[in-house]
Protein backbone atom coordinates (compact mmCIF):
# COMPACT_ATOMS: atom_id res chain seq x y z
CA UNK A 1 0.00 0.00 0.00
CA UNK A 2 2.69 2.46 1.02
CA UNK A 3 4.74 1.39 -1.95
CA UNK A 4 2.18 3.13 -4.18
CA UNK A 5 3.67 6.50 -3.36
CA UNK A 6 5.63 7.38 -6.47
CA UNK A 7 6.47 11.02 -5.74
CA UNK A 8 10.20 11.51 -6.00
CA UNK A 9 10.75 7.94 -7.05
CA UNK A 10 13.32 7.37 -9.70
CA UNK A 11 13.28 4.49 -12.14
CA UNK A 12 16.74 3.76 -13.48
CA UNK A 13 16.95 2.99 -17.20
CA UNK A 14 19.19 3.85 -20.09
CA UNK A 15 17.07 6.11 -22.29
CA UNK A 16 17.19 9.41 -24.15
CA UNK A 17 14.70 10.88 -21.74
CA UNK A 18 16.88 9.93 -18.77
CA UNK A 19 19.90 11.55 -20.38
CA UNK A 20 18.28 14.86 -21.33
CA UNK A 21 19.30 17.94 -19.42
CA UNK A 22 16.83 18.47 -16.55
CA UNK A 23 16.24 22.06 -17.70
CA UNK A 24 14.90 20.76 -20.99
CA UNK A 25 12.64 18.37 -19.18
CA UNK A 26 11.30 21.03 -16.85
CA UNK A 27 10.65 23.41 -19.71
CA UNK A 28 8.99 20.63 -21.70
CA UNK A 29 6.80 19.78 -18.72
CA UNK A 30 5.69 23.38 -18.48
CA UNK A 31 4.75 23.57 -22.16
CA UNK A 32 3.11 20.15 -22.00
CA UNK A 33 0.94 21.15 -19.06
CA UNK A 34 -0.08 24.36 -20.85
CA UNK A 35 -0.84 22.36 -24.00
CA UNK A 36 -3.17 20.11 -22.00
CA UNK A 37 -5.35 23.09 -21.31
CA UNK A 38 -5.09 24.57 -24.79
CA UNK A 39 -6.27 21.65 -26.89
CA UNK A 40 -9.99 21.50 -27.48
CA UNK A 41 -10.67 19.24 -30.44
CA UNK A 42 -9.85 15.80 -31.82
CA UNK A 43 -6.75 16.97 -33.66
CA UNK A 44 -5.34 18.53 -30.49
CA UNK A 45 -6.17 15.47 -28.43
CA UNK A 46 -4.46 13.16 -30.92
CA UNK A 47 -1.36 15.36 -30.89
CA UNK A 48 -1.14 15.36 -27.10
CA UNK A 49 -1.75 11.61 -26.97
CA UNK A 50 0.92 10.90 -29.58
CA UNK A 51 3.41 13.12 -27.80
CA UNK A 52 2.73 11.45 -24.44
CA UNK A 53 2.93 7.92 -25.83
CA UNK A 54 6.11 8.80 -27.68
CA UNK A 55 7.80 10.16 -24.55
CA UNK A 56 6.69 7.22 -22.40
CA UNK A 57 7.96 4.82 -25.02
CA UNK A 58 11.30 6.61 -25.30
CA UNK A 59 11.74 6.71 -21.52
CA UNK A 60 11.66 2.89 -21.19
CA UNK A 61 9.85 3.22 -17.87
CA UNK A 62 7.22 0.48 -17.53
CA UNK A 63 3.71 1.91 -17.90
CA UNK A 64 2.62 0.02 -14.77
CA UNK A 65 4.85 2.37 -12.78
CA UNK A 66 3.01 5.44 -14.03
CA UNK A 67 -0.37 3.85 -13.57
CA UNK A 68 0.53 3.34 -9.92
CA UNK A 69 0.79 7.12 -9.61
CA UNK A 70 -2.74 7.36 -11.01
CA UNK A 71 -4.15 5.27 -8.21
CA UNK A 72 -3.56 8.13 -5.78
CA UNK A 73 -5.83 10.50 -7.73
CA UNK A 74 -8.71 8.15 -8.49
CA UNK A 75 -10.93 9.83 -5.88
CA UNK A 76 -10.20 13.36 -7.14
CA UNK A 77 -10.80 12.12 -10.65
CA UNK A 78 -14.20 10.67 -9.84
CA UNK A 79 -15.31 13.74 -7.91
CA UNK A 80 -14.34 16.20 -10.67
CA UNK A 81 -15.94 14.00 -13.28
CA UNK A 82 -19.19 13.79 -11.28
CA UNK A 83 -19.30 17.54 -10.72
CA UNK A 84 -18.80 18.21 -14.38
CA UNK A 85 -21.28 15.56 -15.35
CA UNK A 86 -24.18 16.81 -13.25
CA UNK A 87 -23.59 20.51 -12.81
CA UNK A 88 -22.98 21.67 -16.37
CA UNK A 89 -26.03 23.36 -17.89
CA UNK A 90 -27.04 22.49 -21.47
CA UNK A 91 -29.17 20.09 -23.46
CA UNK A 92 -30.24 17.18 -21.30
CA UNK A 93 -29.40 13.62 -22.30
CA UNK A 94 -30.82 11.74 -19.30
CA UNK A 95 -32.97 13.13 -16.50
CA UNK A 96 -33.94 11.67 -13.17
CA UNK A 97 -35.45 13.87 -10.46
CA UNK A 98 -33.42 17.01 -9.92
CA UNK A 99 -30.39 15.44 -11.57
CA UNK A 100 -29.76 15.62 -15.25
CA UNK A 101 -26.83 14.69 -17.39
CA UNK A 102 -26.24 17.12 -20.21
CA UNK A 103 -24.37 16.69 -23.45
CA UNK A 104 -22.01 19.50 -22.49
CA UNK A 105 -21.58 17.94 -19.05
CA UNK A 106 -20.56 14.63 -20.54
CA UNK A 107 -18.06 16.27 -22.85
CA UNK A 108 -16.49 18.38 -20.14
CA UNK A 109 -16.36 15.45 -17.68
CA UNK A 110 -14.50 13.35 -20.21
CA UNK A 111 -12.06 16.10 -21.24
CA UNK A 112 -11.40 16.97 -17.61
CA UNK A 113 -10.65 13.33 -16.79
CA UNK A 114 -8.35 13.05 -19.80
CA UNK A 115 -6.52 16.24 -18.79
CA UNK A 116 -5.99 15.05 -15.23
CA UNK A 117 -4.80 11.61 -16.27
CA UNK A 118 -2.45 13.03 -18.89
CA UNK A 119 -1.16 15.54 -16.37
CA UNK A 120 -0.22 12.83 -13.90
CA UNK A 121 1.21 10.51 -16.56
CA UNK A 122 3.27 13.28 -18.15
CA UNK A 123 4.74 14.60 -14.93
CA UNK A 124 5.35 11.05 -13.69
CA UNK A 125 7.53 10.29 -16.71
CA UNK A 126 9.68 13.30 -15.92
CA UNK A 127 10.12 12.50 -12.23
CA UNK A 128 10.61 8.79 -12.87
CA UNK A 129 13.26 9.47 -15.49
CA UNK A 130 15.18 12.15 -13.58
CA UNK A 131 17.02 11.69 -10.32
CA UNK A 132 15.77 14.09 -7.63
CA UNK A 133 19.23 15.64 -7.55
CA UNK A 134 19.24 16.50 -11.24
CA UNK A 135 15.68 17.70 -11.03
CA UNK A 136 16.47 20.24 -8.34
CA UNK A 137 19.72 21.22 -10.06
CA UNK A 138 17.68 21.93 -13.16
CA UNK A 139 15.14 23.90 -11.18
CA UNK A 140 17.79 25.94 -9.45
CA UNK A 141 19.46 26.78 -12.73
CA UNK A 142 16.22 27.55 -14.58
CA UNK A 143 14.96 29.82 -11.82
CA UNK A 144 18.40 31.39 -11.34
CA UNK A 145 17.31 34.81 -12.69
CA UNK A 146 14.80 35.10 -9.83
CA UNK A 147 17.79 35.52 -7.51
CA UNK A 148 17.97 39.10 -8.80
CA UNK A 149 14.64 39.89 -7.18
CA UNK A 150 15.86 38.38 -3.92
CA UNK A 151 14.06 35.07 -4.10
CA UNK A 152 16.32 32.49 -2.36
CA UNK A 153 16.30 30.05 -5.27
CA UNK A 154 19.13 27.91 -3.98
CA UNK A 155 17.57 27.49 -0.54
CA UNK A 156 14.21 26.64 -2.02
CA UNK A 157 15.62 24.00 -4.31
CA UNK A 158 17.79 22.59 -1.52
CA UNK A 159 14.70 22.22 0.64
CA UNK A 160 12.91 20.59 -2.24
CA UNK A 161 15.67 18.10 -2.86
CA UNK A 162 15.88 17.21 0.82
CA UNK A 163 12.12 16.75 0.97
CA UNK A 164 12.15 14.55 -2.12
CA UNK A 165 15.07 12.59 -0.77
CA UNK A 166 13.21 11.91 2.46
CA UNK A 167 9.98 10.64 0.94
CA UNK A 168 11.25 7.10 0.26
CA UNK A 169 13.17 7.03 3.54
CA UNK A 170 10.10 7.90 5.56
CA UNK A 171 7.96 5.48 3.58
CA UNK A 172 10.40 2.72 4.42
CA UNK A 173 10.53 3.78 8.04
CA UNK A 174 6.73 3.78 8.26
CA UNK A 175 6.72 0.30 6.83
CA UNK A 176 9.17 -0.93 9.47
CA UNK A 177 7.35 0.70 12.36
CA UNK A 178 4.04 -0.72 11.15
CA UNK A 179 5.56 -4.19 11.07
CA UNK A 180 7.02 -3.82 14.55
CA UNK A 181 3.63 -2.80 15.92
CA UNK A 182 1.68 -5.41 13.97
CA UNK A 183 4.02 -7.97 15.50
CA UNK A 184 2.72 -6.75 18.86
CA UNK A 185 -0.86 -7.21 17.75
CA UNK A 186 -1.58 -3.66 16.56
CA UNK A 187 -4.44 -3.31 14.12
CA UNK A 188 -4.37 -0.56 11.50
CA UNK A 189 -7.30 -1.69 9.42
CA UNK A 190 -10.49 -2.38 11.33
CA UNK A 191 -12.69 -0.09 13.44
CA UNK A 192 -14.47 3.21 12.80
CA UNK A 193 -12.77 6.51 12.02
CA UNK A 194 -12.11 7.50 15.64
CA UNK A 195 -10.80 4.06 16.53
CA UNK A 196 -8.62 4.07 13.44
CA UNK A 197 -7.18 7.47 14.30
CA UNK A 198 -6.43 6.26 17.81
CA UNK A 199 -4.78 3.15 16.44
CA UNK A 200 -2.40 5.36 14.48
CA UNK A 201 -0.70 6.70 17.62
CA UNK A 202 1.70 3.74 17.96
CA UNK A 203 2.73 4.44 14.37
CA UNK A 204 2.91 8.23 14.43
CA UNK A 205 4.90 8.70 17.64
CA UNK A 206 7.92 6.64 16.56
CA UNK A 207 7.67 8.10 13.06
CA UNK A 208 7.80 11.71 14.27
CA UNK A 209 10.61 10.97 16.67
CA UNK A 210 12.61 9.34 13.92
CA UNK A 211 11.87 12.16 11.45
CA UNK A 212 13.09 14.76 13.94
CA UNK A 213 16.17 12.72 14.72
CA UNK A 214 16.98 12.38 11.03
CA UNK A 215 16.46 16.09 10.44
CA UNK A 216 18.75 16.84 13.31
CA UNK A 217 21.42 14.43 12.07
CA UNK A 218 21.22 15.88 8.59
CA UNK A 219 21.59 19.43 9.87
CA UNK A 220 24.65 18.35 11.84
CA UNK A 221 26.16 16.58 8.86
CA UNK A 222 25.63 19.60 6.63
CA UNK A 223 27.14 21.89 9.22
CA UNK A 224 30.09 19.56 9.67
CA UNK A 225 30.76 19.88 5.95
CA UNK A 226 30.59 23.67 6.16
CA UNK A 227 27.37 24.14 4.24
CA UNK A 228 26.60 27.86 4.18
CA UNK A 229 23.93 28.35 1.56
CA UNK A 230 24.17 29.00 -2.13
CA UNK A 231 26.66 31.87 -2.28
CA UNK A 232 29.93 30.89 -3.92
CA UNK A 233 28.88 27.27 -4.12
CA UNK A 234 30.07 25.38 -7.19
CA UNK A 235 28.79 22.13 -8.61
CA UNK A 236 30.62 18.86 -8.93
CA UNK A 237 28.67 18.10 -12.08
CA UNK A 238 27.62 21.41 -13.64
CA UNK A 239 24.76 21.17 -16.11
CA UNK A 240 25.87 21.46 -19.72
CA UNK A 241 23.66 21.41 -22.79
CA UNK A 242 24.45 18.72 -25.36
CA UNK A 243 23.35 18.34 -28.95
CA UNK A 244 20.40 16.15 -28.04
CA UNK A 245 19.10 18.87 -25.73
CA UNK A 246 18.90 21.28 -28.66
CA UNK A 247 17.02 18.68 -30.66
CA UNK A 248 14.65 18.17 -27.75
CA UNK A 249 13.93 21.91 -27.54
CA UNK A 250 13.17 21.87 -31.25
CA UNK A 251 10.75 18.96 -30.87
CA UNK A 252 8.98 20.66 -27.98
CA UNK A 253 8.55 23.93 -29.86
CA UNK A 254 7.23 22.17 -32.94
CA UNK A 255 4.80 20.23 -30.74
CA UNK A 256 3.61 23.35 -28.99
CA UNK A 257 3.19 25.26 -32.25
CA UNK A 258 1.17 22.35 -33.65
CA UNK A 259 -1.12 22.39 -30.62
CA UNK A 260 -1.75 26.11 -31.06
CA UNK A 261 -2.34 25.73 -34.79
CA UNK A 262 -4.75 22.88 -34.15
CA UNK A 263 -6.75 25.09 -31.83
CA UNK A 264 -6.77 28.12 -34.10
CA UNK A 265 -7.36 26.51 -37.46
CA UNK A 266 -9.24 23.28 -36.91
CA UNK A 267 -12.87 23.86 -36.06
CA UNK B 1 7.64 -25.07 12.74
CA UNK B 2 8.39 -26.30 9.25
CA UNK B 3 9.31 -24.24 6.20
CA UNK B 4 8.98 -25.89 2.84
CA UNK B 5 10.69 -24.34 -0.20
CA UNK B 6 9.92 -20.76 0.74
CA UNK B 7 10.67 -18.14 -1.92
CA UNK B 8 10.37 -14.39 -1.70
CA UNK B 9 11.17 -11.61 -4.17
CA UNK B 10 11.15 -7.90 -3.32
CA UNK B 11 9.74 -5.41 -5.86
CA UNK B 12 8.78 -8.08 -8.33
CA UNK B 13 8.87 -7.15 -12.02
CA UNK B 14 10.71 -3.87 -11.58
CA UNK B 15 14.26 -2.71 -12.03
CA UNK B 16 14.78 -3.16 -8.29
CA UNK B 17 13.77 -6.81 -8.26
CA UNK B 18 15.61 -8.78 -5.57
CA UNK B 19 15.24 -12.49 -4.98
CA UNK B 20 15.74 -12.42 -1.22
CA UNK B 21 14.81 -16.01 -0.29
CA UNK B 22 15.49 -18.99 -2.51
CA UNK B 23 13.91 -22.35 -1.71
CA UNK B 24 14.45 -22.10 2.01
CA UNK B 25 13.44 -25.32 3.78
CA UNK B 26 13.89 -25.63 7.53
CA UNK B 27 12.56 -27.61 10.43
CA UNK B 28 12.57 -25.88 13.80
CA UNK B 29 11.99 -28.14 16.79
CA UNK B 30 10.27 -26.85 19.91
CA UNK B 31 12.65 -25.62 22.56
CA UNK B 32 15.67 -25.23 20.31
CA UNK B 33 18.02 -22.29 20.69
CA UNK B 34 18.91 -21.30 17.14
CA UNK B 35 21.30 -18.73 15.76
CA UNK B 36 20.88 -17.37 12.25
CA UNK B 37 23.99 -15.74 10.86
CA UNK B 38 24.82 -14.30 7.50
CA UNK B 39 26.42 -11.42 5.73
CA UNK B 40 24.56 -8.10 5.37
CA UNK B 41 21.73 -8.53 2.87
CA UNK B 42 21.76 -12.32 3.01
CA UNK B 43 18.05 -12.45 3.80
CA UNK B 44 18.00 -13.03 7.55
CA UNK B 45 15.46 -10.34 8.37
CA UNK B 46 13.34 -11.36 5.40
CA UNK B 47 13.34 -14.97 6.59
CA UNK B 48 12.25 -14.26 10.16
CA UNK B 49 9.44 -11.97 9.03
CA UNK B 50 7.98 -14.97 7.25
CA UNK B 51 7.92 -16.97 10.46
CA UNK B 52 5.21 -14.83 12.07
CA UNK B 53 3.30 -14.11 8.90
CA UNK B 54 4.34 -10.46 8.50
CA UNK B 55 5.54 -11.27 5.02
CA UNK B 56 3.89 -13.75 2.73
CA UNK B 57 6.00 -16.11 0.66
CA UNK B 58 5.58 -16.01 -3.13
CA UNK B 59 5.73 -19.77 -3.15
CA UNK B 60 6.25 -22.50 -0.59
CA UNK B 61 4.45 -23.26 2.66
CA UNK B 62 5.01 -22.77 6.36
CA UNK B 63 3.53 -25.04 9.02
CA UNK B 64 3.22 -24.05 12.66
CA UNK B 65 2.08 -26.69 15.15
CA UNK B 66 1.04 -28.81 12.19
CA UNK B 67 -1.17 -26.16 10.56
CA UNK B 68 -0.49 -24.38 7.28
CA UNK B 69 -0.31 -20.68 8.12
CA UNK B 70 -1.37 -19.74 4.58
CA UNK B 71 -4.69 -21.58 4.94
CA UNK B 72 -7.65 -19.26 4.34
CA UNK B 73 -9.16 -19.68 7.79
CA UNK B 74 -5.87 -19.65 9.70
CA UNK B 75 -5.83 -16.98 12.43
CA UNK B 76 -2.73 -15.03 11.51
CA UNK B 77 -3.14 -12.58 14.42
CA UNK B 78 -3.03 -15.43 16.88
CA UNK B 79 0.13 -16.66 15.17
CA UNK B 80 1.78 -13.28 15.73
CA UNK B 81 1.14 -13.59 19.44
CA UNK B 82 2.59 -17.10 19.50
CA UNK B 83 5.65 -16.21 17.46
CA UNK B 84 7.03 -13.04 19.02
CA UNK B 85 9.32 -10.96 16.84
CA UNK B 86 11.58 -8.25 18.25
CA UNK B 87 12.96 -5.99 15.54
CA UNK B 88 16.45 -4.64 15.14
CA UNK B 89 15.65 -1.11 16.30
CA UNK B 90 13.69 -0.67 19.53
CA UNK B 91 13.04 2.94 18.38
CA UNK B 92 10.57 1.50 15.90
CA UNK B 93 8.16 0.28 18.50
CA UNK B 94 8.44 2.42 21.64
CA UNK B 95 5.72 5.06 21.76
CA UNK B 96 4.05 5.22 25.18
CA UNK B 97 4.72 7.72 27.95
CA UNK B 98 6.07 5.11 30.36
CA UNK B 99 7.94 1.87 29.98
CA UNK B 100 5.21 -0.03 31.77
CA UNK B 101 2.41 1.25 29.53
CA UNK B 102 4.48 0.46 26.48
CA UNK B 103 4.90 -3.15 27.54
CA UNK B 104 1.13 -3.35 28.15
CA UNK B 105 0.48 -2.58 24.47
CA UNK B 106 0.99 -6.15 23.22
CA UNK B 107 -1.19 -8.02 25.73
CA UNK B 108 -3.70 -5.12 25.58
CA UNK B 109 -4.17 -5.89 21.90
CA UNK B 110 -5.00 -9.48 22.81
CA UNK B 111 -8.15 -8.19 24.55
CA UNK B 112 -7.22 -9.57 27.96
CA UNK B 113 -8.68 -8.19 31.22
CA UNK B 114 -6.61 -5.31 32.54
CA UNK B 115 -5.31 -7.11 35.66
CA UNK B 116 -4.00 -9.87 33.42
CA UNK B 117 -2.39 -7.31 31.10
CA UNK B 118 -0.62 -5.64 33.99
CA UNK B 119 0.55 -8.83 35.62
CA UNK B 120 1.93 -10.02 32.29
CA UNK B 121 3.71 -6.70 31.78
CA UNK B 122 5.40 -6.87 35.19
CA UNK B 123 6.34 -10.48 34.59
CA UNK B 124 7.81 -9.65 31.19
CA UNK B 125 9.77 -6.65 32.47
CA UNK B 126 11.21 -8.78 35.25
CA UNK B 127 12.10 -11.57 32.83
CA UNK B 128 13.80 -9.04 30.54
CA UNK B 129 15.83 -7.85 33.49
CA UNK B 130 14.72 -4.23 33.68
CA UNK B 131 14.99 -2.89 37.25
CA UNK B 132 11.66 -1.86 38.77
CA UNK B 133 12.56 1.78 39.43
CA UNK B 134 12.70 2.38 35.67
CA UNK B 135 9.20 1.11 34.92
CA UNK B 136 7.48 4.48 35.30
CA UNK B 137 10.07 6.39 33.27
CA UNK B 138 9.75 7.40 29.64
CA UNK B 139 11.14 4.76 27.27
CA UNK B 140 12.84 7.52 25.31
CA UNK B 141 15.09 8.38 28.24
CA UNK B 142 16.55 4.87 28.43
CA UNK B 143 20.01 3.83 27.28
CA UNK B 144 20.37 1.62 24.20
CA UNK B 145 20.58 -1.57 26.23
CA UNK B 146 17.62 -0.62 28.38
CA UNK B 147 15.51 0.29 25.35
CA UNK B 148 16.24 -3.11 23.93
CA UNK B 149 15.09 -4.76 27.15
CA UNK B 150 11.86 -2.78 27.03
CA UNK B 151 11.32 -3.85 23.43
CA UNK B 152 11.95 -7.49 24.31
CA UNK B 153 9.61 -7.24 27.30
CA UNK B 154 6.97 -5.72 25.01
CA UNK B 155 6.98 -8.91 22.97
CA UNK B 156 7.46 -11.30 25.90
CA UNK B 157 4.32 -9.92 27.52
CA UNK B 158 2.30 -11.61 24.78
CA UNK B 159 3.61 -14.97 26.08
CA UNK B 160 4.98 -16.27 22.78
CA UNK B 161 5.99 -19.91 22.33
CA UNK B 162 8.74 -18.81 20.03
CA UNK B 163 10.84 -15.68 20.45
CA UNK B 164 12.74 -14.24 17.51
CA UNK B 165 15.29 -11.49 18.05
CA UNK B 166 16.72 -9.57 15.09
CA UNK B 167 20.24 -8.46 15.98
CA UNK B 168 19.51 -7.84 19.65
CA UNK B 169 23.10 -6.80 20.25
CA UNK B 170 23.58 -4.25 17.45
CA UNK B 171 25.08 -1.06 18.79
CA UNK B 172 25.84 -2.40 22.25
CA UNK B 173 29.25 -2.59 23.89
CA UNK B 174 30.68 -6.06 24.68
CA UNK B 175 29.42 -5.94 28.24
CA UNK B 176 25.91 -4.87 27.25
CA UNK B 177 25.97 -7.54 24.57
CA UNK B 178 26.84 -10.33 27.00
CA UNK B 179 24.23 -9.11 29.47
CA UNK B 180 21.45 -9.17 26.89
CA UNK B 181 22.45 -12.59 25.57
CA UNK B 182 22.72 -14.02 29.09
CA UNK B 183 19.29 -12.64 29.80
CA UNK B 184 17.88 -14.23 26.65
CA UNK B 185 19.39 -17.59 27.57
CA UNK B 186 17.89 -17.31 31.04
CA UNK B 187 14.47 -16.38 29.63
CA UNK B 188 14.55 -19.38 27.39
CA UNK B 189 15.23 -21.70 30.32
CA UNK B 190 12.66 -20.10 32.62
CA UNK B 191 9.85 -19.69 30.11
CA UNK B 192 10.54 -22.81 28.00
CA UNK B 193 10.54 -20.98 24.68
CA UNK B 194 12.05 -21.69 21.31
CA UNK B 195 14.49 -18.86 20.67
CA UNK B 196 15.91 -17.67 17.36
CA UNK B 197 18.74 -15.18 17.46
CA UNK B 198 19.76 -13.29 14.34
CA UNK B 199 23.28 -11.95 14.28
CA UNK B 200 26.22 -10.88 12.17
CA UNK B 201 28.76 -12.20 14.52
CA UNK B 202 29.70 -15.83 15.08
CA UNK B 203 31.40 -14.98 18.32
CA UNK B 204 28.16 -13.64 19.73
CA UNK B 205 26.04 -16.65 19.15
CA UNK B 206 28.51 -19.52 19.29
CA UNK B 207 28.52 -19.59 23.07
CA UNK B 208 24.78 -19.71 23.43
CA UNK B 209 22.98 -21.56 20.69
CA UNK B 210 22.68 -25.27 20.05
CA UNK B 211 22.04 -24.91 16.35
CA UNK B 212 23.45 -22.51 13.79
CA UNK B 213 21.93 -21.66 10.42
CA UNK B 214 24.19 -19.80 8.01
CA UNK B 215 22.45 -17.78 5.31
CA UNK B 216 24.13 -16.70 2.11
CA UNK B 217 22.43 -14.84 -0.75
CA UNK B 218 18.98 -15.94 0.28
CA UNK B 219 19.88 -19.59 0.72
CA UNK B 220 20.65 -21.78 3.70
CA UNK B 221 24.34 -22.50 3.28
CA UNK B 222 25.10 -24.46 6.43
CA UNK B 223 22.91 -25.84 9.18
CA UNK B 224 24.10 -27.74 12.22
CA UNK B 225 25.62 -27.46 15.67
CA UNK B 226 28.18 -24.66 16.08
CA UNK B 227 30.89 -27.33 16.04
CA UNK B 228 29.78 -28.72 12.70
CA UNK B 229 29.36 -25.27 11.19
CA UNK B 230 32.72 -23.95 12.30
CA UNK B 231 34.54 -26.95 10.94
CA UNK B 232 33.67 -25.40 7.54
CA UNK B 233 35.55 -22.27 8.49
CA UNK B 234 37.23 -21.96 5.11
CA UNK B 235 33.86 -21.82 3.35
CA UNK B 236 32.60 -19.29 5.87
CA UNK B 237 35.55 -17.06 5.07
CA UNK B 238 34.79 -17.32 1.37
CA UNK B 239 31.39 -15.72 1.94
CA UNK B 240 32.71 -12.96 4.15
CA UNK B 241 32.01 -14.49 7.53
CA UNK B 242 34.61 -15.49 10.05
CA UNK B 243 34.65 -18.38 12.50
CA UNK B 244 35.32 -17.44 16.13
CA UNK B 245 38.92 -16.60 16.92
CA UNK B 246 39.11 -19.74 19.03
CA UNK B 247 38.69 -21.87 15.92
CA UNK B 248 41.67 -20.20 14.24
CA UNK B 249 43.77 -20.54 17.35
CA UNK B 250 43.02 -24.23 17.68
CA UNK B 251 43.84 -24.90 14.04
CA UNK B 252 47.13 -23.05 14.39
CA UNK B 253 48.01 -25.02 17.51
CA UNK B 254 47.19 -28.28 15.76
CA UNK B 255 49.44 -27.25 12.86
CA UNK B 256 52.19 -26.50 15.35
CA UNK B 257 51.92 -30.06 16.55
CA UNK B 258 49.81 -29.77 19.69
CA UNK B 259 47.05 -32.44 19.78
CA UNK B 260 44.18 -30.07 20.59
CA UNK B 261 40.52 -30.44 19.69
CA UNK B 262 40.05 -28.20 16.63
CA UNK B 263 36.26 -28.27 16.96
CA UNK B 264 36.20 -26.43 20.27
CA UNK B 265 33.85 -23.48 19.82
CA UNK B 266 33.87 -21.64 23.13
CA UNK B 267 36.70 -20.19 25.11
CA UNK B 268 36.13 -22.60 27.99
CA UNK B 269 36.19 -25.66 25.77
CA UNK B 270 39.36 -24.40 24.13
CA UNK B 271 41.03 -23.74 27.44
CA UNK B 272 40.24 -27.24 28.69
CA UNK B 273 41.47 -28.81 25.50
CA UNK B 274 44.74 -26.83 25.46
CA UNK B 275 45.43 -27.60 29.10
CA UNK B 276 44.83 -31.26 28.45
CA UNK B 277 47.12 -31.25 25.40
CA UNK B 278 49.89 -29.42 27.24
CA UNK B 279 49.60 -31.58 30.34
CA UNK B 280 50.13 -34.73 28.28
CA UNK B 281 53.75 -35.78 28.65
N1 LIG C 1 11.79 -3.42 1.52
C1 LIG C 1 12.67 -3.90 0.64
N2 LIG C 1 12.54 -3.64 -0.67
C2 LIG C 1 13.40 -4.15 -1.57
N3 LIG C 1 14.46 -4.91 -1.27
C3 LIG C 1 14.67 -5.21 0.02
C4 LIG C 1 13.79 -4.72 1.05
N4 LIG C 1 14.23 -5.17 2.24
C5 LIG C 1 15.33 -5.89 1.97
N5 LIG C 1 15.60 -5.93 0.64
C6 LIG C 1 16.71 -6.65 -0.02
O1 LIG C 1 16.60 -8.03 0.26
C7 LIG C 1 17.84 -8.59 0.61
C8 LIG C 1 17.77 -9.26 1.96
O2 LIG C 1 17.53 -8.29 2.95
P1 LIG C 1 17.45 -8.61 4.51
O3 LIG C 1 16.99 -7.36 5.18
O4 LIG C 1 16.66 -9.82 4.72
O5 LIG C 1 18.98 -8.88 4.86
P2 LIG C 1 19.66 -9.17 6.27
O6 LIG C 1 20.33 -10.48 6.14
O7 LIG C 1 18.68 -8.99 7.36
O8 LIG C 1 20.76 -8.03 6.34
P3 LIG C 1 21.29 -7.21 7.61
O9 LIG C 1 22.28 -8.08 8.28
O10 LIG C 1 21.95 -6.01 6.98
O11 LIG C 1 20.13 -6.86 8.46
C9 LIG C 1 18.84 -7.45 0.57
O12 LIG C 1 19.59 -7.56 -0.61
C10 LIG C 1 18.02 -6.20 0.56
O13 LIG C 1 18.63 -5.23 -0.24
MG1 LIG D 1 18.45 -7.54 8.98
Amino acid sequence: MLRDITIGQYYPADSVIHKLDPRVKLFATLLYVISLFIFENWVGLSLVTLFLIGVIWLSKVPVSYMVKGLRAIVIILIITALFNLFLTPGTALVEFGIFKITREGLVSAVTMAIRLIYLILGTSVVTLATTPNRLTDGLEKSLGPLNKIRIPVHEISMMMSIALRFVPILVEETDKIMKAQIARGADFESGNVIKKAKNMIPLLVPLFISAFRRANDLAMAMEARCYHGGKGRTKMKPLKYKKRDGMAYLVIFVYFAAIILARVFVK
Amino acid sequence: MILDKVNYTYSRDTAYEKHALKDVSLKIEDGQFIGIIGHTGSGKSTLIQHLNGLMRADSGTIFFNGENIYDKDYDIRALRAKVGLVFQYPEHQLFETTVFKDVCFGPGNQKLPSEEVESRASEALRAAGLPEHLWQQSPFEMSGGQKRRVAIAGVLAMKPQMLILDEPTAGLDPKGRDEILDQVAKMRRDLHMTVILVSHSMEDVANYVDRLIVMNRGQVMLDGTPRQVFSHYKELEAVGLAAPQVTYLMHELRKAGLPVDVDATTRDEAKASILKAVARP
